[in-house]
């Protein structure tokens, strides 16, 4: 795993954070309280901390590596977040095959399917996130989420 | 993340510590249905000292449910905090626990 953090010097305005994990869910939870504690230096709202940027967050790293990598040991995901005082912004990049956001608008909440165990992810990223987007990118796709502070 | 079980009376009580999500669910999973197959029919998953829980979390919940439903059992969930009640009433899984806010109560409610 590799990480660059650019917040110095202390008070900058904006926040970046770079970070490349291999395809295996355990970086998950490292790379989540890296942006996460971006946000909150950013003073971001208690529930966008500890609920809308892990939750979002989680869903598009465990995407990336188990859909887009299909957990390919020779695959790196790459996480770019910018914060800064007005909103997140953060791409999630395969070097797969990637996911089709546009197709996967199944709601996990009628009555057919909330006794399902899947099909939730996507559904998390677009109720937490103000904004997903996927993007092809030249190996690979970008989800892009964007969150504004609260 | 860990997850501790210990009995309490006839409930099974499973304090689910750090995070529930895809790195960790199929212990819980594992644990849980150990536990079925020596008998036990009643369980109780605590979420005092839980920080987040992601979608693969939550299906491992409605997993269980289902196991534990048909091995004539019942699951009570305890102790959401506001942002995790948030993430079961996005999800609608509020309508398919039975939730309470303590714990003393979910075990009472057996």
């Amino acid at each position: 795993m590799s990480v660059s953090i650019d917040d110095d010097p202390p008070g900058d305005e904006v926040r970046v954070v770079h970070v490349d994990i291999p395809s295996d869910v355990r970086y998950i939870e490292r790379v989540v309280e890296l942006v996460r504690r971006e946000c909150q230096v950013m003073a971001f709202g208690p529930r966008q901390i500890m609920l809308n940027v892990p939750v979002a967050l989680t869903e598009a790293l465990s995407n990336a590596i188990l859909r887009g990598n299909c957990e390919d040991p020779a695959k790196q995901v790459h996480v770019h977040a910018t914060v800064d005082s007005e909103q997140l912004v953060v791409e999630v990049k395969d070097e797969g095959r990637g996911f089709d956001l546009e197709r996967s608008t199944r709601d996990p909440t009628t009555p057919e399917n909330v006794e399902r165990e899947d099909g939730r992810g996507l559904f998390l990223m677009r109720k937490l996130m103000d904004h997903v987007e996927s993007i092809e990118a030249d190996r690979g796709v970008i989800v892009r989420m964007t969150l504004h502070r609260a | 993340m860990s997850f501790s079980i210990k009995k309490d009376g006839e409930v099974v009580v499973v304090d689910v510590e750090g995070q529930l999500i895809v790195g960790n669910r199929q212990e819980l999973k594992q644990k849980v249905l150990d536990e079925l197959e020596r008998g036990e029919k009643k369980f109780l998953i605590d979420f005092s000292q839980t920080g987040y829980i992601d979608s693969s979390g939550l299906g491992v919940l409605v997993s269980l449910s289902k196991k534990i439903r048909e091995q004539g059992g019942e699951l009570r969930l305890a102790n959401l905090n506001d942002d995790l009640k948030t993430l079961f009433e996005l999800t609608k899984l509020d309508t398919l626990f039975q939730i309470a806010d303590t714990r003393e109560r979910a075990l009472n409610s057996f």
